[in-house]
């Protein structure tokens, strides 16, 4: 395997009990690097994060993170070796206030940047409403506590999974301009979008899933409008 | 009338024991969504080592926690790790058979070991101490004894919930057990730390039973019923709502049995009924 990769999977599948969603998907990702995967719906999108995380079975060797075989382990341990997730649907705890979620993002005590005030300078926001309950938040404002709390694990490769999704066009650039600064401070970021625009906009490089594994893979100013299409649709 | 009010206040500081039983079990159900219906068992176990502590080693019932709490919550721990934490998913059912066998299972096992002879926890005189209150009403040390320390064991695990991380785990595993582990929570252990908190308390509950009362190894199952019935007056998920469920079913309990010493029992639970028929959310339900 070639070091240079901050994560690799190598054959990765996945299984619902006897339902396989992922067959053999190859990805890679460089550190630093922004990777946008796109897919239509049960494409596999959402799969290949938490196979990722560990919130699904891999085998050991399907997944190297920092050069180490992370498939298999719990979620907790890859946390802790610094890949966090911003789930879909948010997945605020609602009996926590604003300001706990996010602490409770730190739970594990990676050091890093990423700290409350942090969190509270891109997302200033936040701040007013940090003892309101999560629940109380806007749309928007719950993907920006979502991805804060994220962040508050220091990870060195962040996962969001369709953070676009039912947002207001205008909520959803003040977030991507501030993700812009996440990754400008040194996280390789992964995002999964519905909205191909937007993918091809903040990605470095493309993968585009169909039936659970790759149709594509490229650089957006590389990729035509057509190809896309075809491996999209599986015209 | 004076002889009324003490019965009543001995109504109130009996709540205060109700509250301990109800506790533990209301964290756990709170954190796992887990019915421990070996809880009763428990305290009972609870006092029976209490039992051995102090006459094996000629302590004070209440001197004997500091044994009896740190090997209950170790058992909780262990307990939680090897059977609970196998038997939690989406399905309520397995949890519910696996502890309703611990229950059968201790209770036997107490039979074998210790008899079905009743045991007493003898507390140097603790038991009969009185203090005299204005207008002829006397109140017994132990009661406001037990009742200050459930005020201060719920003090401590509102704290413990509202105020520290481990609290803020707590609760967000309750809320999302998914999401949890995304934070880099280990849910297996963090269950096994709220079982080992639950049976701290569940030891205290059990000192002050044994001093209390005469115990066997059968009357766990009614101790569980006591604890639920406090549970669910006070409305589920608020621990001063349980207390205040405990002090109602107590006050029940012992105006019934001024009645009639027969009807103590059933005083409480059909005041239980009552309140179950008129308001089965119970008097603070936590709506989240």
């Amino acid at each position: 395997m070639m070091p240079s990769n901050l994560l690799e999977t190598h054959g990765l599948a996945a299984f619902y009990g006897d339902f396989q969603a992922l067959f053999g998907i190859d990805f890679h990702i460089e550190p630093d690097e922004t990777v946008a995967i796109i897919g239509s719906n049960g494409a596999g999108k959402s799969t290949f994060l938490k196979s990722i995380v560990g919130l699904l079975r891999a085998k050991a060797e399907a997944i190297y993170f920092d050069g180490k075989a992370i498939g298999g382990n719990p979620a907790y341990r890859i946390v802790a070796q610094g890949i966090s997730m911003v789930p879909e649907g948010r997945r605020l705890f609602p009996s926590l206030s604003v300001e706990e979620n996010l602490l409770i993002g730190a739970y594990g005590k990676r050091e890093g940047p990423w700290t409350l005030s942090a969190i509270y300078e891109i997302f200033p926001v936040l701040k007013q409403k940090r003892n309101v309950p999560a629940t109380a938040l806007s749309g928007g404002q719950q993907q920006m506590a979502s991805i804060g709390r994220a962040l508050m694990a220091n990870p060195k490769l962040l996962l969001c999974d369709e953070i676009s999704l039912g947002l207001a066009p205008v909520v959803i650039k003040e977030i991507y301009a501030q993700l812009e600064r996440v990754t400008a401070s040194g996280t390789t970021l992964i995002v999964v979008e519905q909205d191909v625009k937007q993918a091809m906009a903040v990605a470095d490089r493309v993968y585009c899933l169909r039936e659970g594994r790759i149709a594509l893979e490229g650089r957006p100013s590389d990729l035509s409008r057509e190809q896309i299409t075809a491996a999209y649709f599986g015209l | 009338m004076s002889d009324l009010m003490g019965t009543i206040l001995d109504g109130i500081l009996l709540g205060g024991l109700y509250a301990l039983f109800a506790a533990g079990l209301s964290l756990i159900f709170g954190v796992m969504r887990l019915v421990n219906i070996a809880h009763g068992d428990l305290i009972i176990l609870s006092a029976y080592i209490a039992l051995v502590a102090s006459g094996g080693l000629g302590l004070h019932p209440l001197v004997s926690l500091v044994i009896v709490v740190p090997l209950m919550a170790s058992l909780g721990y262990a307990l939680q790790r090897s059977i609970l934490n196998r038997t939690l998913g989406k399905d309520i059912l397995p949890p519910l058979l696996v502890t309703f066998g611990l229950s059968v299972f201790l209770q036997n096992a107490l039979l074998q070991i210790f008899s079905g002879d009743s045991r007493l926890l003898h507390a140097g005189g603790l038991e009969t101490l009185h203090v005299d209150l204005p207008a002829g009403v006397a109140v017994g040390v132990l009661p406001c004894l037990m009742f200050m320390v459930a005020v201060a064991v719920i003090s401590g695990l509102q704290l413990l919930l509202y105020r520290t991380g481990l609290g803020r785990a707590f609760r967000s595993v309750s809320d999302d057990q998914e999401a949890a582990q995304l934070m880099g929570i280990n849910n297996a252990h963090l269950f096994g730390l709220a079982m080992a908190l639950s049976l701290s308390i569940v030891s205290i509950a059990g000192v002050f039973l044994g001093i209390r009362t005469n115990f066997d190894p059968s009357i766990g199952p009614t101790r569980l019923i006591f604890a639920f019935e406090a549970i669910i007056i006070g409305g589920l998920g608020d621990l001063w709502g349980t207390l205040v469920g405990g002090v109602i079913l107590g006050v029940a309990q012992t105006l019934g049995a001024k009645i009639n010493p027969g009807y103590q029992i059933l005083a409480g639970h059909i005041v239980f009924l009552a309140i179950l028929t008129f308001r089965p959310q119970g008097f603070f339900p936590k709506t989240r």
